[in-house]
């Protein structure tokens, strides 16, 4: 009698996980993004907001070395998460003996992209008109609303992350002198937190 | 012990039935082939269990056209989610 149960809730269990892509992608893949953001937001500081105070509403044109410093760790930065994420991703379906690509993968990724792209080219619009002070707070907000347009596909863990960088995103745009601190908390410590959360849960 | 026998709901007692709804609470939505894909049954043992599930109303589905086949895509109701989540407890008041 309790076997039967105990075997229920396994199978539960199982076709959760197996049915929904961002389980396997979602706990490790959050922890290294996480990091990987960290030592972003460490190497910004160091080579430009240490020297200039850029953090703030006016307008100011960085200097062509900056420029092209910030989008070069920008693009890095996020490249490197991708890449990890990817990687950490195939393995783990392939232990699972999941696709790689499916429906669902698909489905994540396009709801994913629209909000994440949008925010991308008014960051860059923000960015060449001067207002780099701005972009850490729209990357947060515009980050958050992703994750938000995504958790209807996924867990719903991913809806409580997505409005906590929506919150930390409007945080920082009210507090803009603090906004490199609450950007490295929102994309480095929340990331890592959300992923040993969902690791532990899931396990 | 009888009382919390009889929590269980029996539209979950099946395996299949049971895998549909695990499946469909973590999901927005799936379509006929991904369920099978998931729970590799037949395509007419599927079909009757989705039946019996939408006859409890705890899922519904919609018909759509893709590439002139027609997709049917299958959504677990809010009453459907409720009675899981119900059923879930009952296990595991009973695996106490």
């Amino acid at each position: 009698m309790k076997e039967k149960y105990l075997n229920d809730i396994k199978e539960i269990k199982e076709m959760m996980n197996k049915s929904s892509r961002f389980v396997s992608l979602s706990g490790p893949s959050g922890i290294v993004a996480g990091i990987i953001a960290l030592i972003g937001a460490f190497a910004a500081h160091q080579l430009i907001f240490k020297e200039t105070t850029i953090l703030g509403f006016d307008r100011i044109f960085l200097s062509e070395e900056q420029l092209i410093n910030l989008v070069l760790i920008g693009v890095v930065t996020l490249v490197t998460s991708i890449l990890l994420i990817i990687l950490l991703t195939t393995r783990e379906t392939k232990k699972r003996n999941q696709p790689i690509w499916d429906q669902q993968t698909k489905r994540i990724l396009i709801n994913l992209a629209i909000p994440l792209f949008t925010g991308g080219f008014i960051c860059l619009i923000l960015l060449l008109q001067g207002f780099a002070g701005l972009l850490l707070p729209f990357t947060l907000v515009f980050y958050g609303l992703a994750l938000v347009n995504v958790s209807k596909y996924t867990l719903h863990e991913m809806l409580s992350l997505g409005l906590i960088e929506c919150f930390l995103g409007l945080l920082a745009l009210v507090l803009i002198e603090y906004s490199l601190i609450i950007w490295s908390v929102g994309f480095g410590l929340v990331n890592i937190i959300y992923g040993f959360v969902v690791k532990t849960k899931y396990k | 012990m009888k009382e919390l026998l009889n929590k269980l709901d029996k539209a979950f007692e099946n395996r299949v039935r049971l895998g549909i709804m695990s499946a469909l609470v973590v999901n927005d939505h799936l379509d006929f082939n991904a369920l099978k894909d998931l729970l590799g049954v037949t395509d007419g043992n599927l079909a009757s269990h989705l039946k019996s599930l939408e006859k409890s109303k705890y899922i519904t589905y919609e018909k759509e056209f893709q590439d002139r086949k027609p997709n049917t895509k299958y959504f677990a109701t809010q009453a459907g989610k409720v009675a899981f989540r119900n059923h879930i407890n009952a296990i595991e008041q009973l695996l106490k």
